[in-house]
C-alpha cells in the first residue's frame, strides 16, 4: 500500500487519495483561436509515460486540497510531492 | 503441421504423448517482411492470422517482447458480450461474436468458447433505465438480450442475494444468452498455430525499441534481436500503446492503468454463468477447474507495473460477498494486474496514424478480449488495404480530432 505525503498534512494512507491525471497542463489562451487539432491535444492526448510522471492528486478524505507529485508508474514509488503552482523539485521536464 | 483430430490423439496417445510436434516453429527473425505486427497478444496475433487467411499476406511477422499471450491476454477474467449501446461498437463487437461462434472449428483448435450467458446487473432505477434502453438498442441491433428481474435471477444463480435491504440491491439485469467466457491462452495459442501454419513468423523476447521513418511513411523498426525492416507495421501493443506512439512522433488519448483479477481455491460447482456489476465493480464466474474468477476495476493512477493496489481488491471482494454471502469464507489463491489501455470514450482506437504505412490498434482498455478476433479481422483489413473497414472506420484516431466520439461509459459500464 501507498503512502503519500500531503503538503498540507503529512503521511497518510493512499485510500484517503484520488488522483486526477497528468499535471501542469495549461490551458490554452484565446481559446477562440485554437484549430481543432489544437483543442484535441489540449482536451484528449496525454503523456502516459512509462517511468517519472507528474499528477496532480486530490486529498480526498482528508483537508481536500490537490496538490502535485511526482510517481515512477513502473515502480509507483513517489519521490515528492509539492503545492499547485510550485515548480516540480526535479527541474523542469519536458 | 499436423491437423488435430481424434486420430492424432490416438496416434499421440502411443507414444505416450510424448512425440507431439509444437504447435509454432521459432524461427530468427529476417531482414525484412511485408508486414510486421508488433505485440503478440491474441489481437496481434489475430491480426495475422486473418492477414494470412483473408488477405494471403504470408510474409509477416509477429514480434513480442516477452512471450506470446502473456500481456493482459493471459491476465484476463474472459469474459465474452456484444451487447453494447452505440450502432458503432455493436457491430464491432458482434462481428467479434460471430467470429467466436465458429472459432475453434475454423482454427482447428479448442478455445474452450462456453455461451453460458451473461447478466449485467443493476442497482438503482438509473441502472436499469439504461439497462433496458441497452437491451433494446441491442436487439434492433440484432443482438439478443432481454432484461430480467430479481426473481429470475434467482431461479438461475440460487445462490445470489436478491435480498432488497443491502446497500446495493440487485433490481434486475440484462441478460445475453450468447455471451460466455473463453480460455484466454487458447486464443492467443490457436491464432498463433494457425498463423504459423500459414507462414508467419512468430518472434518472441524481441521487444520494439524505435520506430524507423523516412519522408513520413515507416521503413522498418529496431529490436533487441536487430533490426527487422517492414514498409507497414501494425502496432497491437495494449497499455504500451503510449510508448510506441512516442517513438513514432506522436500523441495518443491514452492513459494506462492496472486492473487486477484474482482467483479462488477451486471449488464444486456453483456458477454456471457470468455476472457482472458495473455499479460495484465486480464480475464473477467459475472455471472448469473450479475456481471463482473475480475481476477489480481499474486503479485511480497510471501504471505500467502489471499489479495493483490492495484497496481496489478489498473493494471488489467486498461486492462479491455482498452478492453472494456464501463466498464469504472462500479463499482466494492468486492475484495479479495487467495494464489496460483506457481511452476518453471507452473505446478502441483502430486504424491509419499521422504517418504512412503505420497503423494502430489499441484502446481496448477494460473490455477487448471478446473483440479478440474481430478486432484482428478488422485490423487486418485495415493494414492489408491501407483503409479501414466499415466496421472499425468510425473508431479512426481523428475522432478526437472530429468530436465524433462513442460514448459507451454508461451504457458499456466501465469494465468488460
Ligand atoms: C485483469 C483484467 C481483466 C480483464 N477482463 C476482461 C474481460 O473479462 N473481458 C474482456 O473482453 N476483456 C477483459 N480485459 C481486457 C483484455 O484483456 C484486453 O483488452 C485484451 O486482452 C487486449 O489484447 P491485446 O492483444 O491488445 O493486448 P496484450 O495481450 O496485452 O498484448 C500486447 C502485447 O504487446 C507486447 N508489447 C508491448 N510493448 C512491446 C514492444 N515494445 N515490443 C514488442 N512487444 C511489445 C506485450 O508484451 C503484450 O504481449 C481484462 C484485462 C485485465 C488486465
Ligand atoms: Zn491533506
Amino acid at each position: 500500500m501507498f503512502l503519500i505525503e500531503c503538503p498540507w498534512c503529512g503521511m497518510r494512507d493512499e485510500t484517503e487519495f484520488s488522483c486526477f491525471g497528468e499535471a501542469h497542463i495549461a490551458r490554452p489562451l484565446e481559446t477562440e483561436k485554437l484549430s481543432d487539432e489544437e483543442w484535441a491535444d489540449y482536451l484528449f492526448m496525454r503523456k502516459n509515460p512509462k517511468g517519472a510522471h507528474r499528477e496532480q492528486w486530490l486529498h480526498a478524505a482528508g483537508c481536500r486540497r490537490y496538490f502535485n507529485a511526482e510517481r515512477d508508474t513502473v515502480s509507483y514509488q513517489i519521490s515528492a510531492t509539492y503545492k499547485i503552482g510550485e515548480k516540480p523539485p526535479g527541474g523542469s521536464r519536458k | 503441421m499436423s491437423k488435430y483430430s481424434i486420430f492424432s490423439l490416438l496416434r499421440n496417445a502411443i507414444s505416450y504423448h510424448e512425440n507431439w510436434a509444437s504447435a509454432w516453429r521459432s524461427p530468427e527473425p529476417k531482414k525484412e517482411y511485408d508486414v510486421l505486427i508488433v505485440g503478440g497478444g491474441g489481437h496481434g496475433l489475430a491480426t495475422a492470422y486473418y492477414l494470412a487467411k483473408e488477405h494471403g499476406i504470408t510474409n509477416v511477422a509477429v514480434l513480442e517482447k516477452g512471450w506470446i499471450g502473456g500481456g493482459n491476454t493471459g491476465r484476463n477474467t474472459t469474459i465474452v458480450r456484444s451487447n453494447y449501446l452505440w450502432d458503432e461498437s455493436a457491430h464491432l463487437y458482434e462481428k467479434s461474436m460471430q467470429l467466436w461462434e465458429g472459432l475453434s472449428q475454423d482454427l482447428n483448435y479448442n478455445v474452450m468458447f462456453s455461451q453460458r450467458g451473461v447478466y449485467n446487473l443493476g442497482h438503482n432505477l438509473q441502472d436499469m433505465r439504461d439497462i433496458q434502453r441497452r437491451v433494446n438498442a441491442n436487439r434492433l441491433n440484432g443482438i439478443d438480450g432481454q432484461v430480467v428481474m430479481p426473481e429470475e435471477i434467482k431461479r438461475a444463480i440460487p445462490e445470489i442475494n436478491i435480498d432488497q435491504g443491502c446497500r446495493y440491491p440487485i433490481l434486475g439485469a440484462s441478460f445475453q444468452p450468447r455471451g460466455g467466457v473463453a480460455r484466454h491462452d487458447a486464443v492467443a495459442w490457436g491464432f498463433a498455430r494457425g498463423a504459423d501454419m500459414r507462414g508467419v513468423d512468430i518472434i518472441q523476447n524481441c521487444e520494439v525499441t524505435a520506430i524507423k521513418q523516412k519522408n513520413g511513411a515507416v521503413t522498418g523498426v529496431e529490436t533487441t534481436r536487430g533490426t527487422i525492416n517492414a514498409k507497414k507495421i501494425g502496432v497491437v501493443v495494449a497499455g504500451h500503446c503510449s510508448v510506441l506512439a512516442e517513438m513514432a512522433g506522436f500523441r495518443m488519448p491514452i492513459e494506462s492503468h492496472p486492473l487486477q483479477a484474482l482467483v479462488s481455491e477451486p471449488i464444486k460447482p456453483v456458477i454456471n454463468t457470468v455476472i457482472m456489476s458495473n455499479a460495484v465493480h465486480g464480475y464473477i464466474s467459475q472455471s472448469d477447474k473450479g475456481d471463482l474468477v473475480i475481476g477489480a476495476g481499474i486503479d485511480s493512477y497510471n501504471g505500467y507495473g502489471q499489479r495493483g493496489s490492495f484497496p481496489t481488491i478489498e473493494h471488489t471482494v467486498a461486492a462479491i460477498v455482498e452478492m453472494f454471502p456464501i463466498f464469504k469464507r472462500v479463499r482466494m489463491n492468486r492475484q495479479w494486474g495487467g495494464i489496460v489501455d483506457t481511452t476518453p470514450d471507452a473505446c478502441p482506437i483502430i486504424g491509419n496514424t499521422p504517418i504512412n504505412g503505420l497503423y494502430f490498434n489499441c484502446g481496448w482498455g477494460t473490455g477487448g478480449f471478446k473483440a479478440t478476433p474481430g478486432s484482428g479481422w478488422v485490423f487486418a483489413h485495415n493494414v492489408a488495404t491501407g483503409e479501414p473497414h466499415e466496421l472499425n472506420r468510425a473508431f479512426a484516431l481523428d475522432r478526437f480530432v472530429s468530436g465524433f466520439l462513442i460514448d459507451e461509459h454508461g451504457a458499456a459500464g466501465v469494465a468488460h
